[in-house]
This record gives structure tokens, sequence and C-alpha cells, in this order.
């Protein structure tokens, strides 16, 4: 049986990605762009934007002329590639071998599988619709040799399906540039008055190396057949998923625990020879009733301890119910990363430590929650409630010191609380003051130590502490808020000194 | 003579038993690398052995913020002792009232601490016994109001094996109950001072009450935190050398 391959050429990936992310700009004309050199240069216009002109490797200030309202966004870089290389990887479901065709085509390999469609056509019109239904601009055509369905994909006018052994016939009349040639070459052609395929087809191969060299006969006897073509099949990388079914039904914790680690361990096993760790895992129990039962575990760092991440799932075990029995089991990471080899130390700490440490926090974590984890970094501020931030990084190390030069009480309340106060006017610390019906004759004192707003975050008035020590040793941490100037100033307690 | 020798021997096979016993009931003496440097000076002879124990649970009581302050100054001061080259020490409480960037004035580095900040109580048991198990932990220090004694043996049971120290700050306990801790500390702010006629406010200084102790001697003394250090006091001398006061 004679190979047949399918060729698939998007006219707008990029653009009919961005519409397929953001609907509203379905009608609108909008072009990627990016700078080359000093200018920004269109790299892909959408349908709308075409219709009015705008093309590819236009200079965008031009394209403004021609349109003021384009809209114009920033290519990102790569994204084509990814793409196709998805719609590749989605595309194994048609034919086990896809592959890339940069810069904006797919090859497939279909030897063997439309009939299983019933048929070139119906196979082929499943294909396009699935893809135009996504939102892509597609062509496509099927042949015997890649290049001759490369052709008709891209200039064919007739019809897409080309019978077995029939590509002469179809690529005689499509131009010269339907055979990825080089530009040179085309030009050449092109000058020369050839622009068919027939008008230098029957040309004795001799005259054609000479004048136009290897590439030339290479392409046409690719498309023609008579030279193989290969092409570079995507590998999908086959997703973290582990799958135990069982003989009967499990209903025990006992029975679901043994099922977990054999799991694991067949997992863990892989994660092993391919360097990498789990972040998020996901253990799924199939019920016979139908349900389906799960438990989610992250982690803090990519893991493939499997005593560690069993200890994860076992805090949750209760809280799935076996009802009739589970007899299907199943085990995903949907997120795997790689595991450095030479891990950065934490605080000092050797690399054990370090792992033991961030085990520990996803064990806390998965029982009481990632958000009651806190780690605090000096930020430079004066004002107390932004002194400092919450990191969640582990590794993450302070990037100034931290202050020691200014008196600060360990015991800091979460609100400053309002007093009353007994004070000397105009800046002496209060002689007495009142908190929560008690009453404290102060002693000694220093202060004020004035901290003002940072008007560029909020406003508000200023506030001047005092630190003071009442005649039973309790040291407080007191400020009066604002001048007296403008009224009665209040006076608020904000902490509790050791 | 020869019954004062009798005696001497006798003496040596009763502190011999003594060392015994206190191994069998967890009470591990440190070697010379793994003892902490508390610089508790007088307050370690309080203890079996004369040494602070680690890899045990230490209770503190307080009944008032003032209190609470003083116990976590108390606390911070001790876990500088050995914190200083590395380790990591875990908080846990229901309500933080910890203000990190004043453990710096204790000798702690506050990016050395994680905290924990639960919202029930049975979950900070829970986590306070995950973290005495982990033995990388320096030391774990839990914020709770009720402990009942077999909670508390749990915990025992678990630095047991880790040697982990555990510190359990008590705020306004219902009933000051027996829990199988190996003390049971008491810390109240004292009027700072400073020298002759200088205003301001002197060095935190709180008396440090050592209500109970397995195997060893309650007692009391007066203590005062300068230059990252604990100064004992006795009752007579008010005044302490001047020292530059850092916040805290």
């Amino acid at each position: 049986m004679g190979k047949r391959f399918v060729a698939l050429w998007f006219r707008h990936l990029t653009t009919d990605w961005m519409i397929r992310r953001r609907p509203e700009l379905s009608d609108r004309p909008f072009v990627f762009a990016s700078p080359e050199r000093g200018r920004m240069v269109v790299s892909a216009a959408n349908i709308a934007a075409e219709a009015k002109g705008i093309m590819a490797k236009m200079v965008v200030a031009d394209c403004r002329a021609i349109l003021p309202s384009l809209e114009v966004l920033d290519e990102i870089p790569g994204q084509a590639t990814k793409l196709l290389r998805a719609i590749a990887e989605w595309c194994i479901r048609f034919t086990p071998v896809a592959a890339v065709d940069e810069p904006d085509g797919i090859m497939l390999d279909v030897s063997g599988c439309p009939h299983l469609w019933g048929g070139e056509r119906p196979y082929l019109i499943d294909l396009l619709q699935k893809l135009r239904g996504f939102g892509y601009d597609v062509r496509a055509a099927i042949a015997d040799t890649a290049g001759a369905a490369w052709a008709v994909c891209h200039f064919g006018k007739v019809k897409p399906i080309i019978e077995p052994c029939c590509q002469l016939e179809a690529l005689l009349p499509l131009p010269p540039a339907s055979l990825r040639l080089e530009v040179e070459t085309l030009q050449k052609l092109e000058k020369l008055g050839l622009h068919q395929v027939s008008s230098f087809i029957n040309m004795p191969r001799r005259a054609l190396r000479r004048r136009f060299g290897d590439t030339l006969l290479l392409r046409l006897d690719q498309a023609l057949g008579q030279e193989p073509e290969i092409i570079h099949p995507i590998q999908p990388i086959e997703p973290y998923h582990e799958r135990l079914p069982c003989m009967e039904p499990i209903r025990t914790g006992t029975g679901i625990e043994i099922a977990l680690q054999q799991l694991l361990e067949t997992m863990c096993q892989r994660l092993v020879d391919e360097g990498k760790g789990l972040r998020k895992s996901i253990f799924k129990g199939f019920r016979i009733d139908g349900n389906i039962q799960q438990i989610v575990i992250g982690t803090v760092r990519p893991s493939r301890n499997v005593a560690h991440l069993f200890k994860l799932f076992e805090n949750k075990i209760p809280g799935i119910t076996p009802a009739l029995g589970f007899e299907l089991f199943i085990l995903e990471a949907p997120v795997v990363e790689d595991i450095a080899i030479a891990q950065e130390t934490l605080w000092h700490t050797s690399e054990h430590d370090d792992v033991a440490i961030s085990e520990l926090l996803d064990r806390i974590g998965g029982k009481v929650g990632m958000h009651t984890i806190h780690r605090y970094l000096p930020d430079e501020h004066y004002w107390p409630e932004r002194s400092y931030k919450v990191t969640t990084a582990l590794q993450e190390k302070p990037a100034t010191d931290w202050r020691t030069d200014l008196p600060r009480p360990l015991y800091i309340l979460p609100q400053p609380e309002i007093i009353e106060v007994t004070v000397p006017i105009p800046d002496y610390p209060p002689m007495l003051f009142i908190y929560k019906g008690a009453l404290h004759t102060i002693i000694k004192a220093d202060g004020p130590e004035r901290i003002e707003q940072e008007w560029w975050i909020t406003g508000g008035l200023q506030r001047d502490y005092y630190c003071v020590e009442d005649e039973k040793g309790g040291r407080y941490w007191l400020f009066r808020s604002g001048h007296y100037s403008s009224g009665e100033p209040e006076w608020y307690i904000h902490g509790f000194f050791a | 003579m020869v019954i004062m020798n009798e005696q001497v021997a006798k003496n040596d096979v009763i502190r011999q038993l003594q060392k015994e016993v206190l191994s069998l009931q967890g009470n591990i003496i440190p070697t010379a690398d793994q003892r902490w440097k508390t610089a508790l000076g007088p307050i370690e002879k309080a203890f079996p052995n004369s040494t602070f124990p680690i890899g045990a649970v230490h209770e503190f009581i307080s009944n008032t913020q003032e209190n609470t302050a003083a116990t976590n100054g108390f606390i911070s001061g001790l876990l500088s002792g050995f914190m200083k080259k590395e380790g990591i020490c875990l908080w846990v409480g229901t309500k933080r009232t910890i203000f990190p960037p004043a453990l710096i004035a204790f000798g702690i580095q506050p990016e050395r601490i994680i905290f924990i900040d639960v919202a029930k109580s049975k979950e900070v048991l829970w986590v306070i016994e995950e973290g005495l198990k982990c033995n990388t932990l320096i030391a774990v220090v839990g914020e709770l109001q009720e402990l009942s004694f077999t909670e508390s043996r749990r915990l025992q049971l678990a630095v047991e094996e880790s040697r982990v120290t555990g510190f359990i700050h008590r705020y306004k306990p219902k009933s000051e109950n027996t829990v199988a801790c190996v003390s049971r500390w008491k810390i109240n702010p004292l009027r700072s001072i400073i020298e002759d006629g200088m205003p301001g406010v002197g060095a935190p200084r709180w008396n440090v009450q050592l209500a109970k102790v397995r195997n060893g001697k309650p007692g009391s003394w007066d203590v005062e935190w300068t230059a990252n250090t604990f100064r004992f006091l006795t009752r007579t001398l008010a005044i302490p050398e001047l020292e530059t006061r850092k916040a805290g």
C-alpha cells in the first residue's frame, strides 16, 4: 500500500489563537508586531486587517496610516511553534505520525488511517471541521507524497484529494513556489517566464541542474515520489498517569492504602528515572456505582519520595467514601518539575535538612492549609505595619538587613487600640493612661519617635511613638495620632515591650 | 577512715543510679557540642545535672499581656542561644502577637522562624506535634490556652524520639493543671533601671520564676536582657553597667 500524506496550512495561526483567547477581537482588525531594525514590523495580521490591505512584513506606522483604528499587539516569540506542536499533538487522534512543518503547517502521515473514517473524504472533512470548530483558518490536502500534499494545500485550486499516483497531473498547473524552493531560485524562474511547473518539468535534468542547482531537482523528485522525504514526527510526552484496576471492589482503608502505595511506587520510579519530581498529584478512586472520589495534594518543592507523598495522601484518606467499593484507582501527576541535583541551601542548612523541612511544611499545609504558613522578610518602610513583608518562598533571603537601631515591641496588637491619657503639652509623654479599664502610671518614658505616613501609599495622620514604663514594670508602645494644633489628638496603644 | 571511704563509694553509687534513672525518664545528658549555650548561668543549676534540658517540653504560663510580652522575650532569648549558627524554628499559634522585626533585638533572624497561624487550638496541637517529630528543627514554640495531661504526654513522647525542644506558652489557662512537661516557668516584667538620673526606659528586665522542675529545685531569679545575653541580678544590685540599649 502506498503512503498517503495530509498537509495542513494555518493561514492565520497566531491571530486565530488570539481570537480564541479574546473573542471580542474577532471582528476588529489587529496585528502582531515585533521590532526589526528599529521599526515595528507586522509579523501576522488577522483576516479583518488583511481585508483592509494590511499584510505581514509591513511597517506598523504605514499600517496605522491605512487604518488608524488598527490594534497592535506584541508578538509572542516562539508562540507559533508552540501552537503547532500542541495542534500536532492533538492530531495524534487522527494518525500516529504527525510532524510540525515550520513555519505555519503540519504534515501528517496518514497511511492506513482514513479507512477508519470510511474513506479519505470523510477523514479530511472530520479533521477540518474539528480544526475550524476551534476557530483556525486551515486548508488541507491529501496526496501520495508530502511535497505534493504541501503544494496542493498551498496552491491547489481544484480539489484537495489527489488520487494515488496522480500527483504529477496535480502539480503541472501549479506555480514553481509550490515546490518549496528558495527565493533566489524562484526569482530566476520568474525572470525566465517559467510560471508553472508544467513549463519546466519536461526540460532535460542536466539543464535544470546547471541553471537552478540540485535543490530544484530534489524537490521535484520528492513531490513526485521518486525521492524519499523524511518527516520528523513529534514525540508527545506520556502523561504521568498510573492505573490500578482491582479484581474485587476495595472498601477498606487498608486496601486503599495498599493501592496508593503501589501506584506511588511505580510513579516515583518513573520520576526517578526521568530526574523529575511532582508538585501536584491527584489520586482517584472509581466506585462501582460510577461515582469518582479523589484526593489532591500539593508539595512545596518537587518530590519523588514515596514515604513523604504517601503521608500527604494518608491524612486525607478518611475523607473519601468507598460506599460499595472501588474498582479502579488512578494516580495522576499534572504538575511535574525537574529536580535540580545541586539545590540552593536554605538558611545555611544542609540539603537533607532542607528537604525534611519542606516535607514538614507540606504535611502542615496539607492539613491546615498553605495560607497558615508565614515567613517574614524585612521591608524598607518606617511605618510599623509595613516594615516587614510576607514571603511564601522558603529559599528567599532578605534583600536588606533588619533594623536594629529603633526600639520595637515584641508583642504587637493587630490594630492600635485607643486609650485615655493625661498628658502635658506640647510634646511630653503621657503621665498616665487607661487601657481596658486599668490605670497605668508612667514612671519612665522614651520618645517621641515620629513616623510619617508614606503619602505615596496612603494619606493620614503621622504618629508620635513613645515607649513608656509603668510602676509595675510593664513596658508599652504608645502613640499620638496627629498634632495638637488640629484639635484633640487621639492616643493609641500599639504594643508591649518584653 | 574505712567508714569515710564507704560513704564516698555509696555516694558515687547513688549518683550513678540517679543518672540512670534520669536517662530512663527521657532526660538525656547532652554532650558538649549538643549543649545549648543558653547563658542561663544560675538557672541551669536548678535542673538535674545542672544542664538545661533539651529534647524536652517546657511550659510557660502568662496571664496578662505584659506577662505575655515578657515571656515571649525570655523564650526568644533562650532560642537565640542555640539558633546562633543555623537552624529553623517553628512558632505556632492561633493569634499571633509577635512583631517579627522586634525579634532581631533578641538575637534571632526573623526569617529563620516559620510562623504557623492556624484557626483552632486542636490544629495548634497537631502542628506542634508534627513539628516536634521533625528532628531538623531546633525548637517549636506553641501558643495555647489549654493543655491536658494526655496531650502533654504525647508531646513529651514526640520529643524523646526526635530531641527537638518544645516551648508551650499558655496564655490565661483556666487552671494550672499538672502536665508532663519538664518545667513550668512564669515570667513577670520588672521595672527597668537606668543609670542615676538619666531619663528613658532601660533594658528589658524580668523576674523569672521556675515554678516546677522535674528532678530539680524550683527558684526565682531576676534577669536582664542586655547585649544579646542574660544578666543575672541580685535583688540588692540595682544598677547594672550602662549598655547600649537595643530594641525590644
